[in-house]
């Protein structure tokens, strides 16, 4: 269990040029607080990389990579590769990428590294959309949500990266959100202490492209968690464990009007997804047994 | 306080002081974010009861909880209000700011 009061003061991302309010910013902080100054780090082309690495500026104040946007798995099998033919101890090959660049561009080379059992600890932050780029649609965004590509709102679903790792029965992945601090904070630590390739599928909300002002970030955290729009779940040992399964869920419509990508829905949209959230729910009971 | 701070750049002049290769220093911030803000946190030091939630949470890391009391690093601080809407004592307000940054 990870101690807020044990978690080094020293900033290793700092003076970034995230917007206001963005999640990802304290991801990517908080991970680098428990992984430490012996992190080797490799990101792709996303907001991370634009917001960090602008010559020559470098927030990262770690051995850092800019992959290719296709490549954070394979660098990081690179990476890993590196520091075992250098006998290297206790040190963190840690990916940080976005929605696009791990569900869709970044796929199969994250299917590769975690195949071939690379000890590596991937972050996903999934701030839903392809956002340093204009706000286009990934296969996470969720349905029903206005992008510069899905101007009346994204028609399919989301793609489930934490069954797609499961599929790889990967040592340790999980889902988790960035305002559900405690929680995200274990999951980061088991990760990275896990012995063989490990993902982390974090939720990241964002001011800009969501639409929702940049005080509200843990507020709509909390929200997509409540209303059942995500869930909190861990992977390990060939169990699922449901970290968190609220009995009752808060109408959509509370977390879903906060934010201006989901401003053109109305009733009909609303009970559309709530119906998709209760068959996603029953199917996880199911199968999982929570 | 605590944090990083702006380190001064010398950027190459001529061709020869170029970096050789795609790779640059780590850890260097070469100006800071205070100008982003249109609004400043203040931290009340009596009202917090030092729960570490701001520090916790800031995007930009900004809050020093080393000292005496807490403290915003205003170089960084881009206003975003984070702290003071989840400061579970109420410690935090965010006042109009003077532009004045640090
Ligand atoms: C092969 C390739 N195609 C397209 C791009 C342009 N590009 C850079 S980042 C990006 C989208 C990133 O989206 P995501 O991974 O979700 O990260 P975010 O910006 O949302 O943090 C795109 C399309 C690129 N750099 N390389
Ligand atoms: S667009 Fe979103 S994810 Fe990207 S820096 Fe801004 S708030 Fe963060
Ligand atoms: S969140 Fe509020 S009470 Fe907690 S440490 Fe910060 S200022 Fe103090
Ligand atoms: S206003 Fe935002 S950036 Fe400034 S200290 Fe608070 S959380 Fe950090
Ligand atoms: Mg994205």
């Amino acid at each position: 269990m990870v101690k807020v009061i044990d978690l080094p003061d020293r900033e290793l991302l700092y003076g970034h040029k995230a917007c206001p309010g963005c999640a990802a910013g304290t991801i990517a902080r908080l991970i680098l607080k428990v992984t430490g100054e012996r992190t080797f780090l490799a990101y792709p082309a996303s907001c991370l990389s634009t917001v960090t690495s602008i010559y020559p500026q470098m927030a990262f104040a770690v051995p850092s990579f800019t992959a290719p946007f296709p490549a954070t798995g394979a660098v990081l099998s690179g990476m890993a590769a590196a520091v075992k033919a250098k006998r290297m101890q206790d040190v963190t090959v840690l990916g940080m990428a976005g929605d696009g660049g791990t569900a869709d561009i970044g796929l199969q080379a994250l299917s590769g590294a975690v195949e071939r059992g690379d000890k590596i600890f991937y972050v996903c932050y999934d701030n839903e959309a392809y956002m340093n780029t204009g706000v286009q649609r990934s296969s996470l965004t969720p349905f029903g949500a206005t992008t510069t590509t899905s101007p009346a709102g994204k028609r399919g679903v989301k793609k489930n990266m934490f069954e797609i790792l499961i599929a790889h029965r990967i040592p340790y992945c999980a889902t988790a959100s960035i305002a559900h601090t405690a929680d995200f904070l274990a999951k980061v630590e088991k990760a990275r202490n896990t012995d063989g390739p490990s993902f982390l599928h974090v939720l990241a909300p964002c001011p800009t492209g969501w639409g929702f002002p940049s005080d509200q970030t843990m507020a709509i955290g909390r929200l997509a968690v409540e209303t059942g729009l995500w869930f909190l779940a861990e992977y390990e040992g060939g169990r699922v464990k449901m970290n968190l399964a609220p009995k009752n869920f808060k109408p959509v419509q509370e977390y879903l009007g906060l934010q201006k990508r989901f401003k053109h829905l109305g009733a009909a949209e609303w009970a559309l997804i709530e119906g998709q959230r209760d068959r996603e729910w029953a199917d996880m009971r199911r199968k999982w047994g929570f | 306080m605590p944090k990083p701070a702006v380190s001064v750049f010398q950027y190459p002049r001529t061709a020869t002081e170029m970096p050789c290769g795609p790779y640059a220093k780590a850890g260097v911030i070469v100006e800071t974010n205070a100008g982003w803000r249109i609004s400043r946190p203040v931290i009340a030091a009596a009202r917090c009861v030092r729960c570490q939630q701001c520090w916790l949470i800031c995007p930009d890391g900004a809050i020093d909880r080393t000292g005496e009391s807490y403290a915003v690093d205003y170089n960084f601080c881009k206003g975003c209000g984070l702290c003071a809407r989840e400061c579970p004592a109420k410690a935090i307000t965010m006042a109009k700011e003077d532009g004045q940054g640090e």
